[in-house]
Order: structure tokens, then C-alpha cells, then sequence
């Protein structure tokens, strides 16, 4: 197989004429494209939904005393696969009748969970953006009393806060984190397995573990006070890990001969690494700067633990207490009142925006991303040809019989 | 479908008299608009084995993929012609992709046994896909084993895991697993291009056992092998920018010694390609 | 090499032993330097988590001198000023509501994955790998708004319809009508919040199931769900297990989504559709700005012992997967 479809990134439309020796001028034949699927197979499967769906309508009220709508859709989908199945296995074998079955069975769900899940960010935005106006961003809350609209004032003490607590811990984790990286793929040695578990156990750490732990340490132990700088500490304890592992999944894909060339050159390894290693990586790094971002930018616990609570603008991160979006929601939300709790949603919703902003940067840099710290394709990309033949056929080729 | 004997536990379709006869006519294949296979007749002759020979690149493993519908699993892959096994075309008749891969078995470049299953579970793994109740699994077993060569070599460790045997026995392994669901036609796309030479040795002797009761279709890139283990052969060509074509096909003894094209002539004897 | 060596001397038993060279580096100032950051770097993650163990632990011991460690281990009650707290209720809780959103998202997970990855027209595939690697990434905070405003005044619905339906089951009995706050709509926000979490890592070790072995599995005549049986959740079960123990993890840390829901309770109670659950950070994050130090040093045991947890969870984790096939090529 290999032969023939390796060098199909070459040609791109070859005249389709035969072969001289064939007889030239015939037409072309019927070319034939299997498909997975017909159109007979999708009426039989909107046909067994209608009648599973009028079958459920007649009996479900009457005869099981069963109601609500999700008990419905239930019952729907259970009398669909039952009949779908009994359909399919007239026409089929056991094995082919069971494999449309499951087919139809992980669409459902499939579908079911993507639809839950847009149905949440919607609906997050939908609320969110019923009330965001422009001055969200330009005004604090320091004018807004119980009786204010929920368009009152704004959220940019949190954004301050959180743009400064980010920045700080971006400050804290990058530099540990790609060092960490670098020394888990360059210099290794004794101490590079304890390291690597640790790593990947800090990457659970959940992130009010982190902020109690700063608080004790910061707070308690050296005797400061709540302040945006605290919060940066815990939100570094998180993002730190997720660092150093995208980093070090990126930094090993860098070709080894890389490496070797430059050694072989004489050149220093340190030299080596911030020459040839750090710079082809560099995308990848970005990445996994941005993927630390993501990680952290919706925790609220640090700043309910160490960040104390304003509602006024405080530029200072190092002095008083500062806000920060996740926990600018957090504490609206628990608020009783109305006006209060759409702010949130607006919150919600720009931190939302922030998250969907940072993915389309990491996806500038890189051609695939992980949102856990997957490394796999985040250098190699470029290389790869942008044919959509090669594409298709480079890997995995056989799920779509 | 219903429990069925050993010797048989093929499709229904497989129950009847005779080998089956395999045939190609005015094949083409693309993959989107690249054009890689033009106007292939090919009448592969039942209970014989044969070789498909030609340069990289000349549309002989399209054409094998063709033969049992793996073609279409790529997805811009489309296809003309007509295949035909028993006078049923396998792309428009009403049999499916599945009841066509079942008897037509395909052996590949690759040993790819199962490495999550035993040797004895991949023997039975095409049963196993296909939901046929074997009567007798360690008989199925042992037969298939036995006719891929690889029965004494393996028959006190059946429950060991087949990614630990060599390559060569993977390969035989493969033949055995696709020998136990009882093919008509046994597709080897370059079967022994990952082995070492005693392996490949194996390997044709076992294609040379099984071709008693299958038709092979062998794809190579060795012109001894091609000599040494098929009857009939094809010669495929394909020139700058144009799609691959069959030369010239015939028993193997002629093609080899006085083919009638220059270019086979010339092939064959490592004159090109 | 000094020892003169007597090459196939027969009466030099035994032979003389070869010496070894020794490669001894000499690094330049920058790479001494180079080779020390990085390994400080190294060294002080290493060192970041044993002072968070360190210091959680120093600062339980306030409570600990109140109360015994083995009584804390038991203890239903949360009264730390009266040295009457432990995790015996909040630790079956936040077990509870973590194995049910873990239970309720794994189908959905595994279906997502299985979808993007095996039944998704080539198309649309890498726009749903895209959607899910952003789903993932969504702050928990806005599942718990939702959960909060949207999902709790309508799973009652469903609750109430459960308990009814279905009250012969012994989880699901619910006799005096409160149903709000439940560790099943708390279950089913953190389902939520990890099924694109979970999904994205199997999705990930799915496409890498060889090619070779699925078109082995298709030539024998397998269905797509046979070729996927056979080949895909065999190679993928490293992945399956890794995303599971990941969003487990994630689940047992989640704090703020969890706090928006839950009413605490510190009984054990495995009727999941009544009201009343709990969690350790749960816990932490609500009683934190009033607890007297006694308290706060109790909160902190308790998040010593989720520490413990959720370190072995994912130690577990990364150990599992790295023994299956898949798992070098997992990154939980």
C-alpha cells in the first residue's frame, strides 16, 4: 500500500487520461466513492426515531405513569435502540446489526455531551453578555450600592487583579518551569526521576491546597498581609507544573541530532541548549506558557484564601487587598441579590472570553494544542505538508470504513 | 449466524463447490484527482498464486487494496471497474465490505498481529470480528497454525502474547489468522519485505502449502520470490505522470523468460526499477 | 590505559581485569553554571512540594495537640473549637461526590472520544478535537455558575422524578422532599467540568492506535465497533484509565464550582438525591474567613489528608498508564 499512496503528495491533478498503450481518448469511466453511509440507511434511522418517538408519545403518560421531560428523552432514546437494533438485525448479521447499533448508541451520547457543554458556555454567555457594557472594563464597583442595575459599574478592580496576579505568577513559574524542563530532557542525572513524579503529583495539587499553604507560609510565617502578591505565589504552585510538563514533552521532540550537531561542533551545552534547543522549541514553549495561563486564570481559591476582598481598583499587587475575576463570580454569585448575581454572569462570561482569546493565541503559535499538556506535533507541525492528500492519509486511516 | 464445523467456518457464500474465481476488469483507482491506476484487467487464477511485480510507486498495492475494498479506507480514495469474485462485483453487489474482507483475507507489508491478544486468541480474532461460533477453537487452532508453518514452533506457548514472537513467525502468525476464518482469496501485500532471508524462506514455503486450497495474490518487490512461488504474474508500470497500468501479465515461466514487452524484459532481469 | 593487557593468554587465569576509563568532564564556567540553574531549578520543585507537605503538616499540629490524629481520622463532627473535628463524614463526602461525577461522566467521556477520534466525518474532526481541548480549558467557575443558577433549579425535576420512580433503590430514596444541594447535582457539575477533561486525553491515545493493526482488524472482515474493540481500547486502555484518575483528581481538588452547591452536611449518607454534601476544599473555601486558628489549623489537616489523596491518585495514575502500551505515549 505504501508505494502508491506515499506519492500522492506529488501529483496534484495529473491529467486523467490513460495510459498511451491502454487506447487513448476513452472516456472516463464511472468512478465510484464508497461511502460509510446512504441515504436509505439515514431515512431508515430518522424513520425508526419517528416511530420510537410516537410509540413513546401513545404509551409513556398513559400506560407507565411516568413524566417530565428528561424521563421522556430517556425513555425515547431507550425504545429507539431497542427498535433500531430489531431493524437492523433483519437486514444484517449479529455483527453488523451491532455495529450500527453502537454506532448510533456513541453518536447519542456524543451528541448529548457536546450539546450539554455548548448549551453551558451559551448560556454562560448569553447571561453574560445581556448586561456587559463597555465601562465593565473601565470602572470598579466603588459607586454601586444594593439598589444599582446590574449594568452599574464594572469589573476592573478584578481584571487589574487579575492581570497582575498572572503576570506575577507567569514571573514565578516560567523561569522555575522551563528550568525544571530543561533539566528534566538536558541535564537529567540522579535526580531527575524524583523530580518528574513530583512534578506530575503537583500537577493534581488542587489549587486551595496551594493557597492555605501560601497563606501559612506568607501570612502566618512571615507576618504579611493578603495582598495580590500572595495570590500570584499560589496561582505559581499550580501553573508551574503544567509548565515544566508541556515544556518538557516539547523540548524532547527536539531532534537529538540537533543536539549532536552542535556538540559535535564544539560548541558548549549550555550555548547548545539556548541556541538550537530553546529556539526550535520556542513555539511549543509558548504553548505551554499559554496552557499555564488557562490553568490558572479561572481559580478562585487563592484569592479567596490570600487576596482578600475589594471591590475598589488596587494597582499595587504587593500592598492590600486585591480582587481577581474568578473570585469576583464567586463572591457575586453568593450575593441575594439579582443585580449582583448578573454580574457575575458577566464575569463569568469575559473570563470565558479570556480563555477562548488564549486558545486562538496558542493555536497561532502552534498548529495543535493540548489543554494538559500535550506535546506530540507542537514542533513538528511545520514540517508536515499542507497537502490535504498527505493529510489524509499519513495516519490513521482506518475509523472511517 | 449458526454454530458450523471447523473445516468451514467461513461465510455462507463460502459453502459451495469449487474455488473461487477473482477477477479485474478495467479497474482505475484515484485518490482525489490523482489518477493512480488506469484500466487493470487481471484474471487471477483460482488455486495459483500471483505475483503482482513492478517499480515503487506503479499502483501495485492500490491494486491489491481494490481487490478486498480496503481501498476505500482512505478518504478521498475513489474507484472504477469492475471486481468480481464468483461473478458478484464486490463494490455493487449486496455484499458488504465486511462479507468481501472475510473472504478475501489480506496479509500485510507489516506483521501486525493483535499485541493485547495471545497467539491462539489472534488465530481466532477473525471469528471473533466476524461472530462466528467456531464448534471447535483449538482444532481451528491448530489447523491454521499448521497450514502457516508455524504450529511446532508455537503449540506450547498458545497463551503466550503475540507481539513477542520474532517476525517472522509474526508474519506467519498473521497468514495463520487470516487462513482461520477460511478465505477464498489470500492478499500479500509484500509479506516478506520486514523479514530476514530464513524467515522469507518460511514464508514462501507456507505460501506454497496454502495455495492447495487458496488463491493467492502476492505483491513483490523481489523477482527471485516472484519466480520462486507463483504460477502467473503481473507486470505493473507506471511512467512520469501518468497513472500505473498492467504491462503485460501471464504464467510466470514466459514472463520471466520470453515476455513479450521489452520493458518486462528488462525489469525482470533488474535492467530498471 | 596502564595494565598491559595479555590478549588470549592461556595462562593468565583469571584475565586480567580490563581498566576502565573514567570520563572525567571538565565543563566551562558556563556550562557549570548552565548545569546549576538547572538543576536548582529542579531541585526547588522538588523542594516546593515537600514544604507544601511540610507546612501543612506543621500547621495541623495545632489541632492534632487538641485532638488525636486516629480520632480526626474518624470523627464525623466539624466543631474544632470544641476539639471535636475530623474527616469521618468529609472524607466519605468528597469521595462521594467525586466517584459520582467520575461514574456519571465516564460513558459520556468514553462516547465523546470515541466519536472524535473513530465515527466523526474526516471534516469535522479536527474542529471537535479543537472544541474539546477548549472545553477542557474552561474555568470551573462558569460550569459552577451554571450549576448554580441553571442546573439546580431544573434537576430538581429530574431528582424528584428518580426518587419517585425509582425509590426502590436504596440511594435513591428521598422521604421529606429536600432535594437542593445534593451530592447528585454536585456529581453531575463536576461530570460536567471533567467529561471534556477525560475525553481529551483518550481522544489524544486513541489516534494513536496504530494504523497497521486497525487495517489488520478491518481485513480480517471486522465492523468498525469490532475494529475498535479489538485494537482501539486495548491500545487505548492507558489512556481510558489515565484520563479517568486525571478528571478523579481534578474532581477531588475542584473547589469553587463545588463550593457554589453543596450545603454542608456531616453526616454519611448514601442517599444522593437529598440534600446535604460536602467536600474537603469545599469546606476549606467556606469556613477559611471566619475560622479561629484552632480551626483553621483543623482545616488544614483535613487538607493535608486531601493532599495526601489526590498525590496518590495521580502517582497512581501516571503509574498505570506508564505500564500500558499506550502509556509512554500518554501525558496525564
Amino acid at each position: 500500500m505504501t508505494d502508491s499512496r506515499t506519492d500522492l503528495a506529488v501529483a496534484d491533478a495529473p491529467p486523467p487520461a490513460p495510459p498511451a498503450d491502454q487506447g487513448s481518448g476513452k472516456p472516463e469511466p464511472e468512478r465510484i466513492r464508497v461511502r460509510s453511509w446512504s441515504w436509505s440507511e439515514a431515512a431508515e434511522l430518522g424513520g425508526v426515531a419517528l416511530a420510537a418517538l410516537s410509540l413513546v408519545w401513545l404509551v409513556y403518560e398513559q400506560l407507565t405513569g411516568l413524566s417530565g421531560g428528561l424521563g421522556f428523552f430517556l425513555c425515547w432514546f431507550a425504545t429507539f435502540l431497542i427498535m433500531y437494533w430489531i431493524v437492523q438485525r433483519q437486514r444484517h448479521d449479529k455483527m453488523a446489526a451491532r455495529d450500527r447499533l453502537v454506532t448510533v448508541m456513541i453518536g447519542g451520547l456524543a451528541a448529548v455531551i457536546f450539546a450539554a457543554l455548548a448549551v453551558i458556555i451559551g448560556y454562560v454567555i448569553f447571561r453574560g453578555y445581556s448586561t456587559l457594557r463597555l465601562h465593565f472594563f473601565t470602572v470598579d464597583q466603588r459607586h454601586v450600592g444594593p439598589l444599582s442595575p446590574a449594568t452599574a459599574g464594572g469589573g476592573l478592580a478584578a481584571i487589574v487583579g487579575s492581570l497582575e496576579q498572572v503576570g506575577l505568577a507567569l514571573l514565578i513559574s516560567v523561569p522555575l518551569g522551563v528550568g525544571t524542563a530543561v533539566f528534566l530532557s538536558e541535564v537529567k542525572g540522579k535526580l531527575g526521576r524524583p523530580v518528574r513524579i513530583f512534578v506530575e503529583a503537583m500537577n493534581g495539587i488542587p489549587s486551595i491546597l496551594a493557597a492555605i499553604f501560601i497563606y501559612q507560609i506568607w501570612l502566618i510565617e512571615a507576618h504579611n498581609q493578603v495582598s495580590g502578591f500572595a495570590v500570584a505565589m499560589a496561582l505559581s504552585i499550580s501553573m508551574m507544573p503544567t509548565v515544566a510538563r508541556t515544556c518538557e514533552v516539547v523540548l524532547r521532540l527536539v531532534p537529538g541530532g540537533l543536539r549532536e550537531g552542535s556538540l559535535a561542533l564544539g560548541g558548549l551545552e549550555w550555548r547548545m541548549v539556548r541556541n538550537v534547543v530553546l529556539p526550535t522549541a520556542r513555539t511549543g514553549i509558548i504553548t505551554a506558557i499559554v496552557l499555564g495561563i488557562t490553568r490558572v486564570v479561572g481559580a478562585a481559591a487563592p484569592a479567596l484564601i490570600d487576596g482578600g476582598e475589594s471591590n475598589t481598583v488596587n494597582w499595587n499587587p504587593f500592598h492590600g487587598p486585591q480582587d481577581d475575576l474568578p473570585y469576583f463570580v464567586y463572591r457575586l454569585v453568593r450575593e441575594p441579590i439579582k443585580a449582583e448575581n448578573l454580574r457575575a454572569w458577566t464575569g463569568a462570561m469575559v473570563l470565558v472570553g479570556i480563555v477562548l482569546v488564549l486558545f486562538i493565541v496558542a493555536r497561532m503559535f502552534s498548529g495543535t494544542w493540548h489543554p494538559l499538556g500535550w506535546g506530540r506535533g507542537l514542533i513538528d507541525r511545520s514540517r508536515r505538508s499542507r497537502s490535504p492528500l498527505i493529510e489524509t492519509d499519513a495516519t490513521s486511516n482506518g475509523g472511517s470504513s | 449466524m449458526t454454530a458450523i464445523d471447523t473445516t468451514r467456518p467461513g461465510s455462507d457464500a463460502a459453502n459451495k463447490d469449487g474455488p473461487s474465481r477473482l477477477t479485474a476488469h478495467g479497474v482505475h483507482a484515484w485518490f482525489g484527482n490523482h489518477h493512480v491506476l488506469a484500466d487493470v484487467n487481471l484474471d487471477m487464477t483460482p488455486l495459483e498464486v500471483t505475483a503482482l511485480i513492478g517499480p515503487s510507486g506503479c499502483g501495485k498495492s492500490t491494486f491489491l487494496r481494490l481487490l478486498n475494498r480496503m481501498h476505500e479506507l482512505v478518504p478521498s480514495a475513489t474507484l472504477a471497474g469492475h471486481i468480481e469474485l464468483d461473478e458478484v462485483d464486490i463494490y455493487r453487489g449486496d455484499l458488504s465490505a465486511t462479507e468481501v474482507r472475510r473472504r478475501i483475507g489480506m496479509v500485510f507489508q507489516k506483521p501486525n498481529p493483535f499485541p493485547a491478544m495471545s497467539i491462539a486468541q489472534n488465530v481466532l480474532a477473525g471469528a471473533k470480528l466476524g461472530g462466528i461460533k467456531l464448534a471447535d477453537r483449538d482444532a481451528t487452532v491448530e489447523r491454521a497454525l499448521t497450514r502457516a508453518g508455524l504450529w511446532n514452533e508455537v503449540k506450547n506457548r498458545l497463551s503466550m502474547n503475540g507481539g513477542a514472537l520474532s517476525g517472522g513467525q509474526q508474519q506467519r502468525l498473521c497468514i495463520a489468522r487470516a487462513l482461520a476464518i477460511q478465505p477464498e482469496v489470500l492478499l500479500m501485500d509484500e509479506p516478506c519485505s520486514a523479514l530476514d532471508p530464513t524467515s522469507t524462506r518460511r514464508v514462501e514455503e507456507t505460501i506454497g502449502e496454502i495455495c492447495s486450497e487458496v488463491t493467492v495474490v502476492i505483491v513483490t518487490h523481489n523477482m527471485q520470490q516472484a519466480f520462486r512461488v507463483s504460477q502467473q504474474c503481473a507486470f505493473f508500470l507506471a511512467t512520469e505522470g501518468e497513472p500505473g497500468h498492467i504491462v503485460e501479465s501471464g504464467p510466470t515461466e514466459k514472463m520471466f523468460s520470453e515476455p513479450d514487452d521489452q520493458r518486462t524484459l528488462d525489469y525482470v532481469n533488474g535492467r530498471f526499477g | 590505559m596502564t595494565a598491559p593487557l595479555l590478549a588470549n593468554d592461556p595462562t593468565a587465569t583469571p584475565p586480567a581485569p580490563v581498566d576502565r576509563i573514567t570520563v572525567v568532564v571538565r565543563r566551562s564556567f558556563g556550562d557549570r553554571v548552565f548545569h546549576l540553574s538547572a538543576r536548582a531549578a529542579g531541585t526547588l520543585t522538588l523542594a516546593l512540594m515537600v514544604l507544601v507537605f511540610y507546612f501543612l503538616l506543621n500547621a495541623s499540629k495545632t489541632f492534632f495537640k487538641v485532638e488525636s490524629f486516629s480520632k480526626f481520622m474518624t470523627d464525623q463532627a466539624w466543631v474544632p473549637d470544641e476539639a471535636n473535628a475530623g474527616v469521618g463524614s468529609l472524607l466519605f463526602n468528597t469521595i462521594l461526590v467525586s466517584f459520582l461525577g467520575v461514574i456519571m461522566a465516564f460513558p459520556f467521556a468514553l462516547a465523546a472520544a470515541l466519536y472524535v477520534s473513530e465515527y466523526a466525518p474526516r471534516r469535522l474532526r479536527r474542529s471537535l478535537t479543537l472544541l474539546l481541548d477548549l472545553l477542557a480549558a474552561v474555568p470551573s467557575i462558569v460550569f459552577g455558575i451554571w450549576g448554580f443558577f441553571f442546573l439546580m433549579p431544573r434537576q430538581r425535576h429530574l431528582s424528584i422524578w428518580l426518587s419517585h420512580e425509582l425509590s426502590f433503590v436504596p440511594i435513591f430514596k428521598v422521604t421529606d422532599g429536600q432535594y437542593a444541594d445534593s451530592p447528585f447535582i454536585v456529581g453531575t457539575v463536576l461530570a460536567l467540568m471533567i467529561i471534556p477533561i477525560a475525553a481529551s486525553v483518550m481522544r489524544e491515545v486513541f489516534s494513536q492506535a496504530p494504523p497497521v493493526e486497525r487495517e489488520g482488524a478491518l481485513a480480517l472482515g471486522g465492523t468498525r465497533w469490532g475494529m475498535i474493540r479489538s485494537v482501539v481500547l486495548p491500545f487505548g486502555r492507558g489512556g481510558i484509565i489515565g484520563g479517568m484518575m486525571l478528571a478523579l483528581g481534578r474532581a477531588l481538588g475542584e473547589t469553587i464550582a463545588v463550593t457554589m452547591l453543596v450545603s454542608v452536611v456531616f453526616t454519611r449518607s448514601t442517599h444522593i438525591l437529598h440534600q446535604g454534601s460536602n467536600t474537603i476544599s469545599a469546606l476549606i473555601a467556606l469556613d477559611w474567613g471566619e475560622a479561629s486558628p484552632i480551626a483553621r489549623s483543623a482545616l488544614m489537616a483535613a487538607g493535608l489528608v486531601l493532599f495526601v489523596i489526590t498525590l496518590l491518585v495521580n502517582v497512581v495514575a501516571s503509574m498505570i498508564t506508564s505500564r500500558t502500551r499506550s502509556g509512554s505515549l500518554t501525558e496525564i
